[in-house]
């Protein structure tokens, strides 16, 4: 039995497809998680992310490709697979009619941890989770943010090294979405590797490796760094410019107007805008100026993840229908 | 060996933990099957006994009076009212009101003192079947008794004589016949739906899902499901023959140890059947729906109501599948007939042997879900 040390990657996965009946939710998805840091999944609803996740815990059979999770091959493994990663799904998974330690209790004696190591390692979450305060609730009455966090709890008391968090930030506040992600980097830098996917944009953007499912297919992978300077993103002979005006609107209907100006979108008080390379600012904000629109800053912007996705979706899906391929976004 | 097991202790210590919490759901579950008993212990009498009757006496005189004192006297017949036509007879029957009409004709009595044939009309409301075959043969018997009385000289003894003796329930208390069937049907309703509620709500909730995603395997996770619902039935079983044994006062024949011990088999094939039907159905609804489809046939096909002799042969061979057939002959075995081991292993054996291939199914149903080949 193969087990990992430091080199081995936590994932890969090669040519995954999943169909259910004729239809095609994941097809052909090929990455690779390096062990240690965090790998954000991203991907609109539907997109397949989930079904990825269920193939790599050995919850859903590969329909075609070859996974490799922690060393172990999922198709023949999969019960090594399942004791060396943890996983937490949308819905947090607990026992509502259980207490928090009852909870804790449980999930440790399902993987078999002796009485001396759980009672250890509870000590251990519940310091790291802050859970002391709540160890006699039932979990059913706890909040949303107190939950998430039993549930991470419960997913890593028999010390995976591997975590798989499915949306782990859905339906919770702010603040709570701020403090489990501070946790997930104290946690990866003791090694832990996690397999994150979510709908935001700022969790990806603190990602240290991204990649983007879009209906079934990776169409981007790599660092953010990496994607933001991909050339699908930044067109040679353009850059991306932030305008900043009071007159969103009325400034958008313009800009799209004005020659050098190849596409533009508003971004809450401003406008981004992918521009021609030679094209002056000064004189840019000069034409804004004579139709009457007040610009109050103009400046060379990095593409964000948002941009890099919104570029790329488009490309793809440009790419489909030029192939005749149907996709019902 | 032991990891086929995997996860089992576990699993069992928080199936527990959920039946104790769940305090009130416990309460109901087993309060209800006792309400059930109540009702129909008290509820029930399958004796056909005053059997709503009118009269329509043409004749009037005292020889047909007395033979409307004779079927009063059957205690099958009660005489609600007379009529004074053939129109008003029918209507009684119609309307419900009567499920029997007699017709005594204008010139019975003289027909009688002639020595001529008197034809007496027995009108009988033929849509409930269990009450027309009982009018018709206490009628015909009383007719029969009384022409031999007519016929026979006094005093003579007749050439053949029937001497019925009922055993095992000489009174033909319908509690003694009913209850025992009945702990049948009720162990199999808890017992199914526990463990069907239990796995269902856990893939409401998702938790079966993050169960898959850890090493407990198949078998551990059935046991430790299975246990704790075991118990309970025994439980609601011993509640059961308490109440049957002190409030009822149906007499136990046989040894009350051997049929806690038979019983055991039949609690499991029932949360075999919870656990199969679990492992269809994705929420409450559909598992109340899927057990309904087998209770109905329990109820039915069981012998517990309708005898199986009298089934049609296709309907007789079903009912050696129901697992309820075995039981139902081993609590009437034992509760009335007093039969012991050497009479009932062999059910025993059967219902032991249709639980474990239950599981087994159910078993491979989730294997297929947890283990991803």
């Amino acid at each position: 039995m193969s087990g990992n040390n430091g080199n081995t990657p936590a994932i890969v996965a090669e040519g995954l497809v999943r169909r259910f009946g004729d239809f095609t939710a994941v097809d052909g998805v090929s990455f690779r998680v390096e062990a240690g840091g965090i790998f954000g999944f991203l991907g609109p609803n539907g997109s397949g992310k989930t079904t990825v996740i269920k193939m790599l815990t050995g919850l859903l059979p590969l329909s075609a490709g070859e996974a490799q999770v922690q060393g172990l091959n999922v198709r023949t493994e999969s019960e090594g697979v399942r004791e060396r990663i943890g996983y937490m799904s949308q819905n947090f998974s607990l026992y509502n009619d259980l207490t928090v330690t009852e909870n804790l209790q449980f999930y440790g004696r399902i993987y078999g941890l002796e009485p001396d190591r759980l009672r250890r390692r509870m000590n251990e979450i519940v310091e790291l989770n802050g859970l002391e305060p709540y160890l006699s609730r039932l979990a059913g009455k706890l909040s949303g943010g107190w939950k998430q966090r039993l549930a991470l709890g419960c997913a890593m008391l028999h010390e995976p090294k591997l975590l798989f968090l499915d949306e782990p930030t859905a339906g919770i506040d702010p603040v709570a979405r701020r403090q489990l992600w501070d946790l997930l980097f104290e946690l990866s830098g003791h090694g832990i590797t996690f397999f994150v996917t979510t709908h935001y944009m700022d969790e990806a953007e603190r990602c240290s490796h991204v990649a983007y499912i879009y209906f079934g297919r990776i169409i981007a992978d790599g660092t953010p760094e990496a994607l933001k300077s991909l050339p699908d993103v930044n067109p040679p002979g353009t850059k991306r410019i932030e305008v900043a005006t009071p007159e969103v609107t009325r400034a958008l209907r313009l800009a799209r107007q004005i020659p050098g100006i190849r596409s533009a979108t508003i971004f809450g008080e401003s406008i981004h805008a992918l521009i021609e390379e030679n094209c002056d600012l000064a004189d840019l904000r000069g034409q804004l100026a004579s139709q009457g629109i007040r610009v109050t800053e103009i400046r060379p912007l990095t593409p964000s993840l948002e941009d890099v996705f919104v570029e790329l979706t488009s490309k793809h899906q440009a790419a489909l229908e030029a192939r005749g391929e149907v996709v019902h976004a | 060996m032991r990891d086929v097991f995997r996860g089992f202790g576990a699993v069992f210590f928080k199936e527990t933990l959920h039946v104790r919490r769940d305090s009130a759901a416990l309460f109901f579950s087993l309060m209800i099957p006792l309400l059930q008993i109540f009702l129909l212990g008290f509820g029930i009498d399958t004796n056909i006994r005053q059997v709503n009757t009118v009269v329509y006496n043409e004749d009037g005189r005292r020889e047909s009076r007395e033979l409307i004192d004779r079927l009063r006297n059957s205690d099958t017949f009660r005489v609600i009212g007379y009529v004074q036509d053939d129109q008003h007879l029918n209507d009684a029957i119609i309307s419900g009101r009567a499920r029997v009409g007699v017709k005594i004709p204008v010139d019975y009595s003289d027909k009688l003192l002639h020595q001529m044939s008197a034809q007496v009309l027995v009108l009988i409301d033929g849509s409930d079947s269990s009450v027309a075959g009982q009018a018709i043969n206490v009628t015909t018997a009383i007719g029969l008794d009384e022409s031999l009385r007519r016929v026979l000289p006094a005093r003579v003894a007749l050439p053949v004589d029937m001497r019925p003796k009922l055993l095992f329930n000489p009174d033909s208390r319908s509690p003694n016949f009913f209850l025992p069937g009945l702990t049948a049907i009720l162990l199999l309703n808890v017992t199914t739906f526990l463990t069907a509620f239990s796995i269902v709500r856990e893939k409401e909730h998702g938790t079966l899902e993050q169960l898959f995603v850890t090493p407990v395997r198949p078998m551990g996770l059935l046991f430790g499901k299975l246990l704790p619902y075991l118990g309970v039935g025994f439980f609601e079983l011993c509640l059961i023959l308490f109440f049957m044994r002190v409030v009822f006062q149906v007499p136990i024949h046989g040894n009350v140890l051997l049929l806690a011990f038979l019983s055991l088999p039949y609690i499991f094939v029932s949360l075999s059947l919870g656990i199969l039907i679990s492992s269809k159905a994705n929420s409450q609804s559909e598992a109340i729906q899927l057990a309904f489809i087998t209770f109905l046939p329990s109820i039915f096909f069981s012998g517990y109501i309708f005898p199986r002799e009298t089934m049609p042969l296709i309907f007789y061979a079903i009912s050696y599948l129901i697992p309820a057939t075995y039981y139902i002959n081993i609590t009437r075995g034992i509760i009335l007939r007093g039969a012991g081991i050497q009479h009932l292993w062999l059910d025993g054996l059967v219902l032991f042997a249709m639980g474990t291939l239950l599981l087994l199914v159910a078993a491979r149903r989730f294997r297929n879900k947890v283990v991803a080949v």
